[in-house]
């Protein structure tokens, strides 16, 4: 008996340490793509590639020239300014759109949830029917129409921001789906005895839902908020091929473009330096607000 | 198993089954049934439909009918003069309303809308000129070509639309004029009080709330979605792309030559638009099978490792995984494509170490790319599922493990026969959803290998390896400007992802209600 017993924990030690071994190497090779970000970031040396993993001279000038708008130019090596294709202005764009449709969304999608959670109306079926049937409609194609609709309302280009606010905020009642599955499980017998008290269906929104709703509205705001940041297809298309009304992540496909790689470009170097500064923000929110992400997730996918 | 396949099980033998074997059961069955479900989805659901949509549309005209056989000469005037029953029945405010809404929508139709939808359903539009009197080269009539507006068809199918809609919302405004009317006039008849209009404003934070709360969400929906799906379903019936660009070169209404275009005849200019489809419908629906399931199964591992009783630095584990997850999107692929490009860093350094000699095209051989994409995807996806099944495997009850422990069950039984089907019962319409989303997923293929290398089909320009449906419209919009094929294209893509999810989504519905787990 006690043999067996121990051969079943040599046999779980054994398991255990297999599964140390796998998620180690996970870690590992989860983890080298940003710790190399991060090395090129401060590398010294010219080129768009290196033959090492770890640079050879250390810097932090790739963070310099990016802020102070400068690069090397690709053909001869100089320190040149890098004109409309300044990232300091990329960033406080798509800063600017994210604060914007961070509160706007935000407070559509906890209206349209409250609303098909708690209400009950005659359209409410067929509306999140509808809802569900338009979430399929390839994205990109309603973006070309949404195009010359901005145009003709003169909001492309450098009215850009608002176009942009528009229209990632304009659909956003679509995906209600995560805060009404949380909605759902908030007790109903508050909103009743709320109603017997004679509160009325606002009232019940404003003083017993709302505050009993933090988890979701900081999903809401954290996902809402990460949104813009990646948000590429109308961007581009939006700024007309002009740098100066660009996002981020327009810009910094554009610093990688295969043409810019050459063996004087620092392109590569101050991408790198440009992802870090773009990334450094939102994984810190990220990693402060993870619970209420992880809940979301969870309860989102759960509810369906 | 397979004496299960054969004939129909009973319920008694169902309930004998293991956790493991229900499920099999179920994804067998599900798979036989999928054709009956098609099927049923064409004979039942869609005819239902329609009868009920019939149903919905003749008590329209049946509730009208009635409102003008009864109402009395204050609701009957209300069908021409919107708000007229309100006014007169004390309901000064509702008809204000109401009659300020007809007087807008006359004066818009009067000088705005009737022309454009004039020229909208029109034979042919004339190009723009300086301005003046022209001879439409269709009608042979003189007409007037004002610069500004010139006849451009682009402007004109916006604004057609853009009337179209506003039309809709006149007929719904005019259709519950008339409802609330002779509604006002029963009320006054049975001696009720009508609302005031202080009833009214309160009952929008009430009883009529949803009407406050989802008036902008749903203004939104109109503009930025159904507006430009209407949009490009017309757009699809016209010979836009290069060389008929508004307002230079007009483009012309031009029948079903676009579907016709995608479907094996060839397009001018040799290109072979009917195979090149196929062929990226097809990696696009293996794309988005691999994607899914490798990302779920592989996801579901990692948490149950992580989460595997006596495992130490659960927390740590778990937060090197959700950097990918926090870490903007795109910066991640962004950094991939460039460290596995020809002459990125892995390339580089398996030179360096004498791994290999030349570099391995991960992204440049269509073949290798396609299972590169894959692989990153999983690196990109494992964190999220991860996450999920984290959350779900706290949720199984510990009573579950005790008990199968109890009667001896070992680690892979009790993975087999509790966790698995917990999971998978519990996450089917994620399942659904995630695998549309893939079908869709723009963002993984674009910033990674931008859709090449390129095809290697003759007359074939613009259409790569690893493209996707949604890259190659991206291409055929951005580069050709093949506005009338890529609307097409993305029509027939709604069909299918549409009906796919819709027939899996009722039917996982359908199988949620039968029985819950446990």
């Amino acid at each position: 008996m006690a043999k067996k017993f121990r051969s079943k924990k040599l046999v779980e030690r054994g398991t255990n340490t297999v599964i140390y071994i796998i998620l180690t190497a996970i870690s590992i090779i989860w983890l080298i793509p940003f710790v190399f970000l991060i090395l090129q970031s401060l590398r010294g040396e010219p080129g768009a590639t290196t033959n090492y993993f770890f640079p050879k001279q250390w810097t932090i000038d790739n963070y310099v020239r990016l802020f102070k708008n400068q690069g090397v130019s690709a053909s001869t090596g100089e320190i040149v300014s890098t004109g409309s294709y300044n990232f300091m202005n990329w960033y406080g764009r798509t800063l600017l759109i994210s604060v914007c449709v961070t509160v706007i969304q935000t407070a559509i999608v906890l209206v349209t949830s409250y609303a098909l959670s708690r209400l009950r109306f005659r359209m409410r079926k067929p509306l999140m029917n509808l809802m569900l049937i338009l979430g399929m409609f390839p994205g990109f194609m309603a973006m070309t129409a949404m195009y010359f609709l901005l145009q003709l309302l003169g909001l492309t280009q450098n009215m850009s921001i608002v176009g942009l606010v528009l229209v990632y905020v304009g659909s956003s009642c679509m995906g209600y789906y995560i805060c009404k599955g949380f909605f759902d499980t908030i007790p109903k017998s508050l909103d009743e005895a709320a109603r017997i008290d004679g509160a009325s269906r606002q009232m019940v929104f404003f003083k017993i839902i709302l505050p009993l709703s933090k988890p979701i509205i900081i999903y809401t705001v954290l996902t809402a908020f990460m949104g813009p940041w990646g948000e590429y297809m109308f961007a581009s298309l939006i700024a007309n091929g002009d740098p100066s009304y660009w996002n981020v992540a327009v810009g910094l496909r554009d610093m990688i473009q295969r043409e810019q790689l050459t063996a004087y470009s620092d392109s590569f170097q101050r991408f790198c330096a440009a992802a870090v500064v773009v990334s450094l923000p939102i994984t810190i929110l990220f990693f402060l607000l993870q619970r209420y992400y992880v809940e979301g997730v969870t309860g989102g996918s759960v509810k369906g | 198993m397979e004496k299960k396949q054969k004939r129909v099980v009973t319920e008694l033998e169902y309930l004998g089954m293991s956790g493991w074997e229900k499920f099999c059961y179920k994804f067998i069955s599900f798979f036989k049934k999928l054709p009956t479900v098609f099927l049923h989805f064409f004979t039942a659901t869609i005819p239902a439909l329609a009868l009920r949509f019939w149903d919905a549309f003749s008590g329209i005209f049946k509730k009208l009918w009635i409102a003008m056989k009864n109402g009395d000469w204050k609701t009957r005037l209300s069908f021409l003069v919107m708000g007229f029953g309100q006014f007169t029945r004390g309901q000064v405010m509702r008809g204000v309303v109401y009659l300020v809404f007809e007087i807008l929508f006359i004066l818009f139709m009067a000088l705005f809308g009737a022309g454009q939808l004039a020229l909208f359903g029109g034979p042919g539009y004339t190009e723009t000129t300086a301005g003046g009197w022209i001879v439409d080269p269709v009608t042979g009539q003189e007409k007037y070509v004002t610069a500004a507006v010139g006849d451009n068809s682009l402007l004109v199918l916006l604004y057609g639309i853009l009337t179209m809609i506003f039309i809709v919302a006149f007929v719904y405004a005019w259709y519950s004029n008339v409802k609330a009317a002779y509604y006002a006039q029963e009320m006054k008849e049975a001696g009720q009080r009508l609302p005031s209009a202080m009833d009214d404003l309160h009952s929008f934070a009430d009883t009529q709330y949803h009407k406050t709360l989802l008036a902008i969400p749903l203004l939104g929906l109109v503009i930025f979605t159904i507006f430009p799906i209407i949009f490009m379903v017309f757009v699809a019936f016209t010979n836009y792309d290069m060389q008929h660009m508004p307002p230079a070169h007009l483009f012309q209404w031009v029948g079903l030559a676009n579907f016709k275009a995608v479907f094996g005849g060839s397009l001018s200019g040799g290109t072979q638009f009917g195979m090149v489809f196929g062929r990226i419908l097809l990696w696009t629906v293996i794309w988005a099978v691999f994607a899914t399931f490798t990302n779920y199964l592989l996801g579901m591992v990692v948490a149950i490792m992580i989460n595997k009783k006596g495992i130490r630095l659960k927390k740590l584990w778990r937060t090197v995984l959700i950097m990918t997850v926090a870490v903007p999107q795109f910066v991640s692929l962004l950094l991939m494509s460039q460290m596995l490009g020809d002459y990125g860093i892995i390339n580089s350094l398996m030179q360096n170490w004498g791994l290999t000699t030349a570099p391995i095209k991960f992204l440049s051989d269509g073949t290798i790319a396609k299972v590169t994409i894959i692989l990153v995807n999983i690196w990109i996806g494992i964190p999220y599922t991860m996450l999920m099944v984290s959350g779900i495997l706290m949720n199984i009850p510990a009573d579950l493990y005790e008990s199968a422990r109890i009667d001896g069950a070992g680690a892979f039984r009790q993975y087999f026969k509790i966790t698995l089907p917990y999971v998978l019962h519990v996450t089917t319409p994620y399942l659904i959803s995630n695998f549309v989303g893939n079908l869709n997923n723009f963002g993984v293929i674009y910033l990674l290998t931008g859709g090449g290398p390129t095809m290697a089909i003759a007359g074939v320009d613009g259409a790569g390896e690893t493209d996707l449906l949604i890259t190659w419209l991206y291409k055929l919009i951005m580069d050709k400007k093949l506005y009338g094929v890529a609307s097409v294209i993305s029509i027939l893509m709604f069909l299918i992802t549409g009906i796919i999810s819709l027939v899996t989504y009722n039917r996982s519905a359908s199988v949620k209600n039968e029985e819950d787990f446990m």
